[in-house]
């Protein structure tokens, strides 16, 4: 299945402000303005905005400690998002969660997780509760190469698929589970075949294709809509940037960079666009434009927002 | 006022709290069909069925997961993990998901959810089903934390629990399924956060936990013949816990003995006789006393398990000392 020109404009502009915003993110962190640690995933920004253009309002997305782009496609206000990232009241977590604890309910986003694999069986409980309440709701969980080597991953898909839930796992494959690349840390190198351990559906997309990853992506979400269970996509993908900002990033080439690089999935997906005539250059350097612009609003309002009054930290323990 | 064992209990709590809201359901290892390896879920599954009453593998992470998930999605799951030596296996799905989401998202998310689990010694179930660690989920902001020792108090404090908008682990006792005990007829709801004096005295206050509830009981009546008042309070909820019942307590009797079968070294009698010197102080007439098992797993074998239990003689011999 391919996106329609509405959905594939809209994967492609949810790719642009992924990329901005984490570049922007980038430079605020240099400069001292963000506070802690930053996970980016510049260069992995097809997976989630085509997973999420096939996702209703009502659905659930569960994120990793990389996940700013999850929320942005899952339609997470870009400002909200940059003051929680700056620890201001503004944040959607009033300051108390930052990067790796965005979470907007009202969006579906139900969290990115500081705790590597930890998201996917409170995802399988997201489905579960979509299973028994009959709300037709699905669940998307993303996970890393790394995180596929947890006992949570395994006991989540394993649930996931005896009890049939609404429930599409993405293993977002960028080949680095931190600094440790997979062949030293993983001995069967596709992921996507551990799906039939569990008596599931698997399949491994290039991660960097956005019609791949939304053809893969809209069998999952239809399969887990209709009732037929748990999809396992593993999309192989790259990060730029290092596990970490900081990160001086010794363990990879720089040859190996810039292959990725040049199989960057903006300009890819940019050109099919062209050459189904969905887009023309002067939309692209306007939605540039614009998503430039938003970003900008959005740091400037994480920029001119208050910072939460100190005694805020007593606040939402409990109910 | 009917008599009914400490395990019907949690099935009469449990079938009518499900009963009463839908969104209540009920996961873990065996609790379905067999209705629990103690049968503390005894039919439910056959009342209310296999959506809602669900045997899970034995994935210890992936069902308290899901029983977050299943609360931030609208329903009211019990969870159950139960031995709570067990919970090791799980215990960042405890302490780093369900104890910290609603904090760290701002308060976005309420999580109504039930975990249960059982602690105690003297089954000879060996060092690895036989531990109580309360203190664990105590320390940790974003749980609460039961802990009776009664069936009354088991049924009540569970309802409670399951109507509570937070996450709260009941920490049951295996020692005291059989335990019989009367019930309230009808509508009987516990709730969280009161202590409850279960004999008066005038001489020393104890401070019991789930099982030494009944030992410290057993102490007082041998310290009455010796003329001595011992007032026996059961904390039943240990987080939040109630500090204005045991201070009320202390001043009363000048004298605190705290007992239960976790180990001495940070413990729950650490925290008790921490709050009571912070607090209590001028009304302390001599050094405080805890009552625990020695610091070693709980052994297996009967004379050597029997040895390591604390009862009701090691209760009333710090009794004496504190008030020697």
């Amino acid at each position: 299945m391919e996106p329609t020109r509405e959905q594939a404009l809209a994967i492609y502009r949810v790719m642009h402000l992924i990329r901005r915003f984490e570049e922007r993110v980038a430079e605020c962190f240099a400069a001292g303005e963000i506070p802690g640690f930053i996970h980016l995933a510049i260069g992995q920004e097809a997976p989630p905005a085509a997973l999420c253009a096939l996702l209703q309002p009502q659905d659930l997305l569960s994120a990793t400690h990389r996940g700013h782009g999850q929320c942005l496609a899952k339609g997470a206000e870009p400002s909200r998002m940059m003051a929680e990232l700056f620890g201001r009241a503004t944040g959607y977590c009033r300051g108390k969660g930052g990067s790796m604890h965005l979470c907007h309910l009202p969006l579906g986003v139900l969290g990115t997780n500081g705790v590597v694999g930890a998201n996917l069986p409170i995802a399988v409980g997201t489905a579960l509760a979509a299973q028994i309440r009959g709300s037709r709701q699905v669940t998307v969980a993303f996970f890393g190469d790394g995180a596929a080597n947890t006992g949570a991953a395994h006991e989540a898909l394993n649930l996931a698929s005896v009890w049939d839930l609404p429930i599409v796992f993405v293993c977002e494959n960028n080949l680095y589970a931190e600094f440790t690349p997979q062949a030293v840390h993983t001995k069967a190198a596709r992921i996507a075949d551990r799906a039939a351990v569990y008596g599931i559906r698997g399949v491994r997309v290039d991660g960097n294709d956005v019609p791949a990853v939304f053809a893969a992506a809209a069998e999952a979400v239809e399969a887990a809509r209709s009732g037929a269970g748990p999809t396992l996509i593993e999309a192989m993908t790259y990060r730029y940037h290092g596990h970490h900002e900081g990160d001086a990033m010794t363990y990879r080439s720089k040859e190996e960079v810039e292959t990725w690089r040049a199989r960057d999935p903006i300009p890819r997906f940019r050109a099919w666009l062209l050459g189904r005539g969905m887009i023309t250059t002067t939309e692209d350097g306007r939605l540039a434009e614009e998503v430039q612009a938003e970003v900008d609003a959005a740091t400037a309002f994480a920029r001119e927002s208050p910072w939460p009054a100190p005694e805020a930290a007593l606040e939402d323990v409990y109910a | 006022m009917p008599e009914i064992r400490y395990v019907k209990a949690i099935a009469d709590a449990l079938s009518e709290e499900m009963t009463r809201d839908e969104r209540v359901i009920v996961l873990g290892e065996d609790v379905g069909a067999p209705g629990g390896a103690f049968g503390a879920t005894k039919g439910l599954y056959q009342q209310f069925g296999k959506e809602r009453v669900r045997d899970t593998p034995i994935s210890e992470t992936a069902i308290v997961g899901a029983a977050i998930g299943a609360a931030a999605n609208g329903l009211r799951p019990v969870v159950e993990v139960m031995f709570m030596d067990f919970i090791g296996t799980c215990w960042d799905q405890v302490v780093n998901q369900m104890a910290k989401m609603r904090y760290m998202f701002g308060g976005q998310v309420r999580l109504p959810l039930v975990l249960r689990t059982h602690t105690g010694a003297g089954l000879n179930a060996g060092p690895q089903h036989s531990g109580s660690l309360e203190a664990w989920a105590v320390h940790v902001p974003g749980l609460k934390v039961v802990m009776p020792s009664t069936p009354a108090d088991m049924k009540g404090l569970l309802k409670a629990a399951i109507r509570d908008d937070n996450p709260v682990i009941v920490v049951e006792n295996k020692t005291l399924y059989a335990m019989k005990g009367e019930v309230p007829a009808g509508e009987h709801v516990v709730a969280l956060g009161r202590a409850e004096v279960i004999r008066a005295g005038t001489d020393v206050t104890v401070v019991a936990l789930s099982r030494m509830v009944h030992e410290a009981l057993k102490a007082a009546d041998l310290l009455a013949r010796e003329g001595i008042s011992a007032e026996v309070l059961d904390p039943r909820t240990l987080s939040p816990f109630d500090r204005k019942a045991l201070l009320a307590s202390v001043a009363r009797t000048g004298r605190l003995v705290v007992a239960h079968e976790a180990w001495g070294p940070c413990g729950f009698g650490a925290e008790v006789a921490a709050l009571a010197a912070e607090h209590g102080f001028r009304s302390l007439k001599a050094p405080i006393r805890r009552v625990t098992p020695p610091f070693t797993p709980v052994p297996f074998s009967p004379p050597m398990e029997k040895f390591w239990l604390p009862d009701a003689e090691r209760i009333a011999r710090a009794v004496r000392e504190v008030l020697g």
